[in-house]
């Protein structure tokens, strides 16, 4: 004979209370279900607060009865190990199981649902959703900035030809691999501003010129952060050796530079760049606004990327310093042969992740005038015609960098358990 | 003679390089001034600023010199980095804890969280909880009370103001309370030293905590008042609450933005943390016969914390720095105040914007000095 305990589940009943705790859990899912998508109260019955309660104590005492230890069922086992070890657990669980069946059908019905997207002026968003008529207006603006729209072929074929350059390192001969690191530091970003020069800038070769304040949009923040990790990367390179150097005077003026750059906010950097800048140039010499940003972006992050370089000379052996002297190499052979390969390789994922930060710090631009993405955005919302609809542009926006980054930052993580299996 | 060469000459170049460096931007600078008859100098702090705040935590108007200015923002900074601070604290601890949870959608909703707010940009959620997000609160007359007497309104958040009499009697109670705390503890960790005796110093401490600041209140003379906020009717449309204090909407947005940024960052430090403590070191507390709690208290968290406060602390500096995109909403911070208005009206652009990153550099070497301290200090010293 077994009576069944209602808040000590025990083994030997256990079809009993598996199928009624599961029951009961189903019930309160139905109910947040109901009340959620088909605004439906089907406890309206009960007192006020109870209402609101009811499915979270229907669904506690509900997986209170599943909670049986070792019984022999995989999937019963399963769950319990993953969502339902204590009580505690439980409503956590339910919680969160509630607020995302509640939280999607109204993010449903603004994104998708009642959103439009049809038409091409303001007036053709009717519904109570979100306007992305606003975003397909606006697309080609957001990407390419004020440049000029029968010019955007070349802004395009300029990026494709600087990222088949860039793979040029994969599908290089043996014999010739040995000068990859001088294509890389050096060849690679001459050919690459030539490119970007000739291709957007224009002025030769019969393309029109376009002047960089018409620059814009993701292009831009893609140029900017595309020059600034080439050039920051050798540039940090210098001063992280400058900090392990055992010359006094080399060594402290490498720390002061790292330190000084990263004491200080970009936002300072930038605003140094745009009006204290210009007072430190002869006076008939004048530098592109675009030109002194991307200088001092690359002041700025270089003192990051010697740090994260500095890090990787750090963790080699001393054993490699002793070994590459004993054979009698000077301090340039020793680096250049011996210790700098084996560093850069295991700060790969370190910059990868400066980039990143490089990336996410590249709207702050706009804060000089530059209009790259976020700038265009506020540029769209002020826009007369395109009033009101601040929030799909940012959520757009944020999307785009989400995808970006979290790219990116997926792919720094692979490079980092690759190198850590390796060593 | 060849080893002195290899030593000095490098080092000689590199001081003239600096030196040549700094000497054509010092020339150009200083024949550019010339030209445009601007002069070098700081007189220009005690200068009248004539302009306004927004918002303020000191007494400013228009006729207070531009150092009182340069107060200001520095003070707003500080505010909104102290605020921010904390919630991403509270956050980032809960999160990196959650990260760590048995239960699998705790597990991921965490991880979720983290991956989400970390990889949007810092000024574009700024932007969104400024632009989008607040934008669509109520007007302050269509406005419901949030527990009972705070107003969330699309002017900005209010909240009643403490109205203090004889606050300093108050202020040297809770000094007091913390000063005999510090006492009792020492005194507790000598006779569990020396005796063995053990003393519920937390349960004390409370209530020290407690008692002595009511103690004020009964004999001190110290009395608190609330100002409540009260709807005011400004014109036929138009509304306003008058009275308490009202935290305006740049203020609500940069907090928000910046602690649900930094708090993924704070959350991998903590998660980091409590991972990096190896579990025998928690088998080994249990099997010496400490209770949960003191294997929490006593062996999990020193080491824990060893590794958790270096990164934190730096994350808190990033969050100090990244204060500075306040500008961008115009909320009269540091860089907004002195390196924005200021700027335009002085056009001091070399005085400014150098005092504007010195101070920045002052906040950053001061918390890194004090980190270093802190680490040598908690250093495991091994013989």
């Amino acid at each position: 004979m077994h009576t069944i305990n209602f808040l000590k589940p025990n083994k030997d009943n256990i079809k009993n209370y598996s199928i009624i705790g599961s029951f009961l859990v189903l019930i309160s899912l139905i109910d947040v279900i109901s009340n959620a998508f088909l605004k439906i109260n089907l406890t309206s019955f009960l007192p006020g607060s109870l209402t609101t309660l009811f499915p979270l104590i229907i669904g506690l005492i509900g997986l209170n009865m599943m909670r049986i230890d070792y019984s022999g069922n995989k999937t019963l086992d399963l769950l319990n190990k993953n969502i339902n070890t204590n009580n505690f657990n439980a409503v956590l669980t339910l919680l969160i199981l509630f607020s995302i069946i509640k939280a999607l059908p109204p993010s449903l019905s603004w994104m998708i649902l009642d959103a439009n997207i049809s038409g091409d002026s303001k007036d053709a968003c009717t519904g109570t959703g979100a306007c992305w008529t606003y975003i397909k207006v606006w697309f080609r603006r957001f990407m390419y900035g004020m440049y000029p729209n029968e010019f955007h072929w070349r802004i395009n074929t300029a990026f494709i030809l600087v990222i088949a350059l860039g793979f040029v390192g994969y599908f290089m001969k043996e014999n010739l691999k040995k000068y990859l690191a001088l294509y890389y530091v050096i060849i690679y970003p001459v050919i690459a501003y030539l490119v970007i020069y000739y291709l957007i800038s224009g002025g030769s070769f019969g393309l029109q010129w376009v002047e960089t304040g018409a620059w814009g949009g993701l292009s831009l923040t893609f140029i900017v952060s595309f020059f600034c990790l080439i050039f920051c990367f050798p540039l940090g390179m210098i001063f992280a050796l400058g900090r392990r150097s055992n010359l006094p005077v080399i060594k402290y003026i490498s720390i002061c530079y790292i330190e000084f750059w990263r004491g200080v906010p970009l936002i300072t950097v930038l605003f140094m760049s745009s009006v204290m800048f210009p007072m430190f140039l002869p006076e008939d010499f004048f530098m592109d606004k675009l030109v002194r940003v991307i200088i001092a972006i690359t002041l700025f992050e270089a003192a990051y990327c010697a740090e994260v370089i500095r890090g990787g000379l750090q963790s080699l052996p001393r054993g490699q310093y002793d070994a590459a002297k004993s054979l009698g190499m000077g301090y340039w052979k020793m680096h250049i042969f011996v210790i700098l390969p084996q560093a850069l390789k295991l700060v790969i994922p370190g910059i990868a992740n400066t980039f990143l930060a490089l990336v996410k710090d590249t709207p702050l631009i706009f804060v000089v005038g530059l209009a790259e993405l976020a700038g265009m955005l506020a540029l769209a919302k002020t826009n007369p015609k395109w009033l009101g609809f601040a929030m799909e542009g940012y959520i757009f926006a944020s999307i785009i960098f989400w995808i970006i980054c979290y790219a990116m930052s997926k792919y720094s993580y692979n490079l980092e358990a690759k190198y850590k299996t390796e060593r | 003679m060849n080893n002195i060469i290899k030593k000095f000459l490098p080092q000689i170049l590199a001081i003239l390089f600096v030196v040549l460096i700094f000497g054509f931007l010092t020339i150009n600078a200083q024949t550019n001034m010339d030209n445009r008859g601007i002069d070098f100098g700081f007189g220009f702090l005690s200068q009248e600023s004539s302009f306004d705040v927004q918002f303020s935590l000191i007494e400013y108007s228009g006729s207070d010199s531009y150092a009182r200015a340069f107060l200001v923002g520095l003070l707003n900074t500080l505010l909104v980095s102290f605020i921010s601070i904390i919630f991403c604290t509270i956050l980032g601890v809960i999160i990196g804890v959650a990260r760590l949870s048995s239960n699998y959608l705790i597990k991921n909703s965490a991880a979720w969280y983290v991956e989400f707010f970390r990889n949007i940009p810092l000024l574009l959620q700024i932007f969104f909880w400024y632009y989008a997000a607040l934008r669509a609160l109520p007007l302050p007359e269509k406005a419901n009370a949030w527990f009972g007497v705070t107003y969330m309104t699309v002017k900005g958040y209010y909240i009643p103001a403490m109205v203090w009499e004889n606050l300093n009697v108050f202020l040297y109670c809770g000094l007091a309370a913390i000063i005999s705390i510090i006492v009792l503890r020492n005194y507790a960790n000598n006779l569990r030293d020396t005796q063995g005796k053990q003393i519920p110093v937390l349960l004390y401490s409370i209530a020290l905590l407690i008692i002595l600041p009511l103690l004020s209140f009964l004999f001190g003379g110290v009395s608190l008042e609330f100002e409540l906020p009260q709807l005011k009717k400004l014109s036929k449309i138009s509304y306003i609450y008058e009275g308490g204090i009202s935290l305006p909407p740049e203020l609500i947005a940069l907090v928000l933005a910046l602690s649900l940024y930094t708090s993924t960052f704070v959350a991998e430090c903590v998660r980091a943390g409590i991972e990096g403590v190896s579990k025998g070191q928690k088998e080994a507390a249990a099997s010496v016969g400490l209770t949960p709690n003191q294997v929490l208290k006593l062996v999990i968290m020193p080491q824990a914390l060893r590794i958790i406060i270096p990164p934190t602390t730096n994350q808190y500096l990033n969050l100090t720095k990244n204060s500075s995109l306040a500008a961008a909403i115009a909320y009269p911070d540091l860089v907004l105040v002195f390196a924005g208005t200021a700027l335009m009206q002085t056009g001091k652009a070399i005085e400014i914007v150098s005092i504007t990153m010195l101070t920045y550099l002052t906040i950053s070497l001061t918390i890194a000095a004090i980190m270093n301290w802190y680490n040598k200090k908690i250093e495991i010293k091994e013989k």
